[in-house]
């Protein structure tokens, strides 16, 4: 066990997990909500010579998933130091 | 020079880098050829990934289908990019803790069960089989087109060129020659995007270009495109015409396959450390992103390109005496077909009764240069790009077979006594062997190529997907929870494919299918009947040991992960 104890290897594991599911939460909603349930709606608004809705499927969806993963990996390896955990 | 004198030079030249890698970088042990030796820096691992991931359906198809359907066309961008961060966040970083050479040596270790080890290895194999079959007929299509030799004749020198360095590299090969074909893929691809986004827009950038106004002063394009899709009868370019919930399935499909393909997952075994196999996730999605967001872009210029040059400029139709080369071309490879139904010598495209024209989806890309008159080099680079993504993808396709059959099944199962030699000799042959069957069906192509691509990512989504998810975040999951989720999971998908795609295709149209959900969508509901199958059953069997549990917790963090080992 690397953790000093239980307690801790549980509170590292919750942290973790809670950054995954918010992420997870803006990659659903990119994706998911303005790219298919809500892209006649977005279609409305004319954004840079895009209708919205599909600019975010098209474009916006995808810088977004890039952005995720490297917002990931600073916030993970902020954990990994917070704990004591990194390699 | 001419067009064909240039692609021999540029597709020769690019052919022997990869030999000349291949040679640098042969494979000595078992970890070399399985994983690279465990030491590829995370910037080329995500080049690698990219090239890996990008296969001649990318490179050739994609844009055309974008291109033919517009906004419906966005399930594939959103799914096979989607993937990446289900990778990043999901599974990577606990796999490669994990530290073991494939995907089936994570199920079988985690459900402590060798049952569940053989059902992995059997979907791993299906998959890349599936996938594999399409690339070499990707690399006949390019060479009979740009280099007019017979189909046969390029699988069989692309099959050469792919044994060459596989087999004698594995991994190490394979990786050092992906990040040189992601370099020759990606210059082939933005070439002509900029190019043509700077005659149609003025604009440099084709993601920009995309959303701009025509230089010829005619509006915005996709405004311009949806006032001609729809005065054509196809419909607004921007608008879906799929049901939302077919889209959604679809796109879930696709993400959660491609979190789930054996060869995209092995390639971050490859890299030193936890912390590099999170980041190389984030590379991989960059080099890939690149090209998937110009995708869409030059599928809207080959749209409105191609419209405007065969309906002419007052949209009354072009004589087919003055048709430009290209058409004549692609009619020789039977891609394109003009019927004069009315007979008034003109062609005319559109999508109702007006229609003379039949027009394959996958010329866009590979047309796409000659249609807006780049120069011939600029064509011959096209064909090279095809061919880097063609070759790239079927090598580590093969890399997953062979270790599929090398370790999986001989060291793991069978035969658990031999040395690494051995081990290495029986991964070349089964190498060897996955060419020669990937080359067949590049030369007998059949016919269901385009269909079975939705059956490998159905397969994916419904059965490794979940398993892995599972085994990292639910301790308590036990072995008969696990096999009992794949296998329900296999079954329904598959089911619903074979009938609607190859028992009876008459009935696959939207009032038959479950819920709207096509044969492409249905991985979503099999990945549903996975996890539901795996809880239930787990609920009434034995307790998961206590062995297992431990290391379960130990993959959760990246203290002590190491390097990649065997035992």
């Amino acid at each position: 066990m690397s953790f000093d104890s239980k307690e801790q290897a549980d509170k590292y594991w919750k942290e973790n997990l809670g950054i995954m599911f918010k992420l997870l939460a803006i990659w659903f909603v990119v994706s998911y909500g303005c790219g298919i349930l809500f892209i006649d709606a977005l279609n409305t608004i004319t954004f840079m010579g895009f209708k919205l809705g599909f600019w975010f499927a098209q474009q916006g969806a995808m810088y977004v998933f890039i952005a995720l993963i490297f917002v990931y990996v600073k916030m993970m390896n902020d954990l990994d130091k917070k704990y004591n955990v990194e390699e | 020079m001419d067009v064909q004198t240039l692609t021999y030079i540029i597709v020769g030249f690019t052919f022997a880098i990869y030999i000349g890698i291949a040679i640098w970088a042969r494979a000595g042990t078992t970890k070399e050829f399985y994983i690279a030796g465990g030491g590829v820096h995370p910037v080329m691992n995500g080049m690698a990934t990219a090239a890996d991931w990008m296969s001649a359906a990318s490179f050739i198809s994609l844009a055309g289908i974008v291109s033919f359907t517009g906004s419906d066309g966005s399930v594939y961008l959103l799914g096979w990019t989607g993937g990446y961060v289900l990778l990043a966040l999901c599974m990577v970083p606990y796999l490669r803790k994990f530290g073991k050479f494939t995907v089936p040596d994570f199920i079988g270790d985690r459900y402590y069960s060798d049952t569940a080890r053989i059902v992995a290895v059997v979907c791993a194999i299906f998959i890349c089989f599936t996938y594999i079959a399409g690339q070499m007929r990707g690399v006949g299509v390019v060479f009979s087109r740009f280099l007019e030799v017979e189909i046969e004749t390029g699988v069989v020198i692309g099959m050469a060129v792919v044994f060459f360095y596989a087999v004698l590299g594995g991994m190490k090969g394979i990786t050092y020659t992906q990040v040189a074909q992601y370099c020759v893929l990606i210059f082939a691809f933005m070439v002509p995007a900029i190019f043509i986004s700077v005659m149609m827009t003025g604009q440099v950038i084709p993601q920009i270009g995309f959303g701009s106004e025509l230089v010829d002063g005619s509006g915005y394009l996709l405004d311009k495109l949806d006032g001609l899709s729809k005065e054509l009868g196809f419909g607004a370019y921007t608008e879906g015409r799929k049901s939302t919930l077919d889209v959604f399935c679809i796109t879930g499909a696709l993400m959660v396959g491609t979190a789930g393909l054996p060869h995209v997952i092995v390639r971050f075994f490859t890299v030193p450390k936890v912390k590099d196999s999170r980041i190389s996730a984030g590379w991989a999605l960059v080099f890939i992103g690149i090209m998937y967001t110009t995708i869409p872009a030059l599928a809207s210029f080959a749209r409105v390109n191609m419209i405007n040059t065969i309906n002419g400029p007052e949209m009354t139709g072009t004589a087919y005496s003055d048709a430009p080369s290209w058409i004549k071309n692609w009619e020789k490879t039977g891609l394109i077909t003009f019927t004069d139904k009315n007979g008034d010598g003109k062609m005319f495209y559109s999508g109702d009764e007006r229609n003379e024209m039949k027009i394959d989806r996958d010329i866009i890309v590979l047309a796409n240069p000659e249609i807006a008159n780049l120069p011939a080099w600029v064509i011959a680079l096209v064909a090279a790009g095809g061919l880097a993504a063609a070759l790239s993808t079927s090598a580590g396709l093969l890399l997953v077979i062979s270790t599929s059959v090398s370790h999986d099944l001989l060291k793991k199962t069978l035969m658990p006594d031999i040395s690494d030699k051995t081990e290495l000799m029986y991964a070349r042959i089964a190498a060897a062997f996955g060419i020669v069957f990937a080359g067949y069906f590049g030369i007998n192509p059949p016919g269901f190529v385009a269909a079975v691509v939705a059956f490998a990512f159905g397969l994916a989504a419904s059965s490794l997907f979940p398993a892995i998810i599972m085994g990292i975040f639910n301790k308590k999951m036990n072995k008969e929870g696990a096999i009992a989720g794949m296998v329900f999971g296999l079954i329904f998908t598959t089911s619903y494919i074979v009938y609607f795609k190859f028992i009876n295709p008459s009935m696959n149209v939207s009032e038959n299918w479950f819920l709207g959900i096509s044969p492409e969508g249905i991985g979503t509901i099999g990945m549903l009947v996975n996890f539901g199958t795996a809880f239930i059953v787990a609920k009434f069997t034995a307790e998961v040991p206590q062995d297992v549990q431990d290391m379960v917790e130990s993959i959760r963090f990246p203290k002590g992960a190491g390097e990649a080992h065997d035992h």
